[in-house]
């Protein structure tokens, strides 16, 4: 996995590859990134697996700069994620240039997070009125079709606490989707739902999977990583003990912990 | 179904049920609540003595309160209080939404400074601050603009630039400006972190951010609070009389004065108060509802 191949040309430019280079992160005194390294190629799926606290939120949190690194890089398609390079300087980047990067890169929260006051289909229309200046009649039939996409056609004048959690988090994929990012990043999107909700969400991310778009899926869902990642990569303690193909990772962990966990949640 | 355990079943032979009589209606007894009842008199006879007491003794003297209720040097009076409240709630939460960003920014200068005069005019009485606007001119005879610390360009006389009117107005401000950055700044922190992380996440910007998802959210827990500060603004203004200014308390204690009728005119002054504080409530009913947009509650 660690050969960085150029991306596939059929993929076109819609996908992005991302490369994490030592990436160090502390909160206070706890060092919760000791040094990640991972490379994922353009239109791959990488599911992040690891007990909770061994930092696999935060290293996706990273990746769009929610969360500062204290050491090493990250970039998406070759460009650095909040920071400039001159020589061996690493100059922070201004909040307007950060939003800007972080228009191609799709964020899903654990609690969905969207706005409470605005519509369904305002939601979604936001970030491309505001962030990319597109008209709104085109950004709201773009919205339209997103909303069938994930199943709520119907649900475009509602308020996001008319909905289930399902429902909810389905909208705020297709609110992240609007951006037409080459880069979609879940952090646990179904932890947060009740068990016979799941199901509905994990299918829609299946479909975009399907599509090709890169995608970083931080997830306890062992069933949907076997099915759709292209690579699980198994944290613990801050740092990436095991990462292959979900066949190898799943059902042969050369690692004690990996085994441990795995025996723990399967 | 049955729980013991029976012979075998060669000798179930299903009865039927022998016939129970129909059961009969019941019917609920509420609890009695004899003193209850009691208190409701009590109270009934106390507010019809009241009653009884407004419509029947000539101290009210209700034709001197309908013969100045309306005029023309009172409703001049009830427009200038009205102006003192507008500008005053105008400008009050103009300077306190700058200071509540000021206490929430990263910038520890900015933080104490803005925690500092929230703490100073939190500390100092309306009315002691309202003289010392009053007397400002005794302070600084002109204010000048130019070079801090060094010469000026342009200079004004203070009382021709400040003014009565202003002096009232910007004392009302400074003070309604620290209750109101506390009420703003609370109304921000209600909002959830994750409302922002979203914004960010999207690439909204900044400015766009704290329009159309900060504010609009804030709003709900900052408008009961700022209606109150308006109200008690509103009948704030009648401190202002201590200055000489035309508002409603000052004018109606010059007509007392004057003509000695003093219950009546109190009584013309609270009308106006209690009729204005009742359309001001009324305005918040429906400011409110428009905030409440999407919510449940």
């Amino acid at each position: 996995m660690s050969s960085v191949t150029t991306a596939d040309p059929a993929a076109g430019t819609a996908t992005a590859k991302v490369e994490i280079r030592s990436v160090h992160k502390h909160f206070g005194p706890l060092h919760v990134l000791r040094g990640i390294d991972l490379d994922i190629r353009a239109g791959e799926v990488t599911v992040v697996l690891g007990p909770s606290g061994s930092g696999k939120s935060t290293l996706l949190r990273t990746v769009n700069h929610l969360e500062k690194v204290d050491g090493g890089t990250v970039s998406v398609d070759g460009v650095l994620v909040g920071y400039r390079r001159s020589g061996n300087k690493l100059y922070e980047l201004r909040e307007r240039e950060i939003l800007k990067q972080r228009t191609r890169i799709g964020f899903v929260f654990q609690n969905f997070h969207l706005f409470p006051h605005l519509t369904v289909l305002e939601n979604i229309v936001e970030a491309p009125v505001s962030a990319l200046k597109r008209p709104r009649k085109e950004a709201e039939a773009a919205a339209r079709s997103l909303l069938e996409r994930v199943g709520l056609a119907d649900k475009a004048e509602a308020y996001p606490k008319q909905l289930s959690g399902g429902q909810q988090q389905r909208v705020a994929i297709a609110r992240a989707l609007a951006l037409e990012p080459g880069l979609l990043l879940f952090d646990e999107p179904t932890s947060a739902l009740d068990p016979e909700l799941v199901g509905e969400v994990l299918d829609v991310i299946k479909d975009l999977a399907a599509s090709g778009t890169t995608m970083i899926v931080v997830t306890h869902e062992i069933g949907f990583a076997r099915e759709v990642a292209d690579t699980v990569v198994f944290m613990d303690e801050g740092r990436i003990v095991e990462q292959g193909p979900p066949a190898e990772v799943l059902d042969s962990p050369r690692h004690e912990r990996t085994r441990a966990f795995l025996s723990k949640v399967l | 179904m049955s729980l013991t355990s029976d012979p075998p079943a060669t000798e179930s032979v299903v009865k039927d049920p022998p016939p129970t009589p129909p059961a009969p209606a019941l019917v609920v007894v509420p609890v009695r609540h004899p003193w209850r009842w009691a208190a409701v008199a009590a109270t009934a006879v106390l507010l019809a003595q009241f009653g009884h007491g407004l419509v029947t003794n000539p101290g009210w003297e209700w034709d001197v309160f309908a013969a100045f209720f309306t005029t023309e040097t009172i409703l001049q009076a009830v427009w200038v209080t009205l102006q003192l409240t507008f500008h005053g709630t105008a400008l009050g939460f103009a300077i306190g939404i700058v200071l509540a960003f000021m206490r929430l920014s990263a910038s520890p200068f900015l933080r104490s400074v803005a925690f500092a005069y929230i703490w100073a005019f939190r500390s100092i009485p309306l009315i002691v601050q309202l003289l010392f606007w009053f007397n400002l001119a005794y302070l600084y005879e002109e204010l000048s603009i130019g070079i801090p610390f060094g010469p000026g360009f342009v200079s004004f006389d203070t009382m021709g630039l400040v003014g009565e009117m202003g002096a009232a107005v910007l004392g009302l401000a400074l003070h309604q400006a620290a209750y109101a950055a506390e009420i703003v700044r609370g109304g921000v922190l209600a909002v959830d972190e994750g409302q922002l992380e979203a914004a960010a996440s999207l690439g909204i910007p900044r400015l766009r951010q704290v329009r159309r998802i900060v504010l609009p959210q804030a709003m709900r827990s900052i408008l009961p609070n700022a209606a109150n500060e308006i109200i008690s603004l509103f009948k704030g203004t009648s401190i202002v009389s201590v200055m000489a200014i035309g508002e409603l308390f000052y004018q109606v204690q010059v007509v007392y004065g004057r003509n000695g009728r003093v219950v009546p005119l109190l009584m013309v002054a609270t009308a106006w108060y209690v009729l204005l504080t009742t359309a001001l409530s009324v305005v918040q009913h429906y400011v409110e509802r428009h905030y409440a947009k999407g919510s449940v509650r």
